[in-house]
């Protein structure tokens, strides 16, 4: 009885000319538990898994673009602008210590990385502002004229 | 150049504290990545607390134990709209217990592009000495 019916299961339904069909059922029967199961702050909180982590701001006139990479040196950093993108690469050096020394605890880690970044909104390439302060990279990306939100007043008419 | 330089950083996220003693501090805060090195002389310990001024790090050392505390001031300013926000700032916090092998007076805290880098000399005593063994 058990065999029978293991070997009637739906996965035995083997249908040659689709041969990941099964698997593809299976993915998205797990996609659909991870959605309903993961709580919505979770799924805003997931990253591109991207090294560095940025957060993206805006106020009137720019966008504002921090990351947190600690140890970089300006000179190994490399930021490119466009008018809808911005791209930070370069590389963190872990300083190989001399050779007398052994290691307790590492989990620092070295190499390179690059992100690019999509914006919604046209900027200033020419007047991108870039810091580096104590770890963190700040990028000041000037919205143009026609990217920047209008207040639109609104006239009432008086009786 | 090693091959520990060359490879591609994948992002890990901050650890945040869990700590049993309950925090007097509205907040978050977040365990340091460190190294921790020795040689014949001293004890190094890197640490990455990026956003970290020096007058907000505070070094403690009492009964043995190492306190590593960094305050991250706020870093949005008040007309900011968020847009994507995949890392989040607070306190860095880590503690360690350091043996008396450590000279206390001697310890030295460097803290530059957001990486601390602490240098714990031994005392003389427990500096390592080769005996030379003679053939008889």
């Amino acid at each position: 009885m058990l065999t029978r019916s293991f070997l009637n299961a739906p996965a035995w339904d083997f249908d040659v000319t689709k041969p990941f069909a099964e698997f593809e059922r299976l993915r998205r029967r797990m996609d659909r538990l991870f959605d309903e199961w993961m709580p919505s702050t979770w799924k805003a909180g997931r990253t591109m898994g991207v090294f560095p982590l940025v957060n993206l701001t805006e106020d009137r006139e720019s966008y504002i673009l921090r990351a947190e990479i600690p140890g970089v040196k300006s000179e190994d950093l490399d930021i490119q602008a466009t008018a809808k993108s911005v791209s930070i690469s370069g590389e963190r050096h872990i300083l190989q210590e001399e050779d007398k020394v052994s290691y307790h605890r590492r989990e620092r880690e070295g190499g390179r990385f690059s992100r690019a970044v999509a914006l919604s909104g046209e900027i200033d390439p020419d007047g991108v502002d870039a810091k580096l302060e104590h770890g963190v990279l700040t990028l000041r990306l000037p919205k143009t004229e026609a990217s920047k939100a209008k207040q639109i007043s609104v006239m009432s008419s008086q009786s | 150049m090693t091959e520990n330089d060359t490879k591609a950083l994948v992002p890990k996220g901050k650890q945040e504290v869990v700590s049993k003693a309950e925090q007097t501090k509205d907040g978050l805060v977040f365990t340091p990545d460190v190294d921790i090195l020795e040689s014949d002389r001293e004890i190094t310990l890197l640490a990455d607390m990026p956003g970290v001024q020096s007058r907000d790090l505070k070094v403690d050392l009492e009964n043995g134990v190492l306190t590593l505390t960094g305050d991250v001031a706020p870093w949005e300013g008040p007309d900011e709209k968020d847009i994507l926000i995949e890392y989040e700032v607070g306190r860095f916090y880590r503690q360690f217990s350091i043996s008396e092998t450590i000279d206390q007076d001697r310890i030295d805290a460097q803290l530059s592009d957001g990486v601390l880098r602490l240098t714990l000399p031994k005392v003389e005593s427990a500096i390592p000495r080769k005996i030379p063994v003679a053939a008889g």
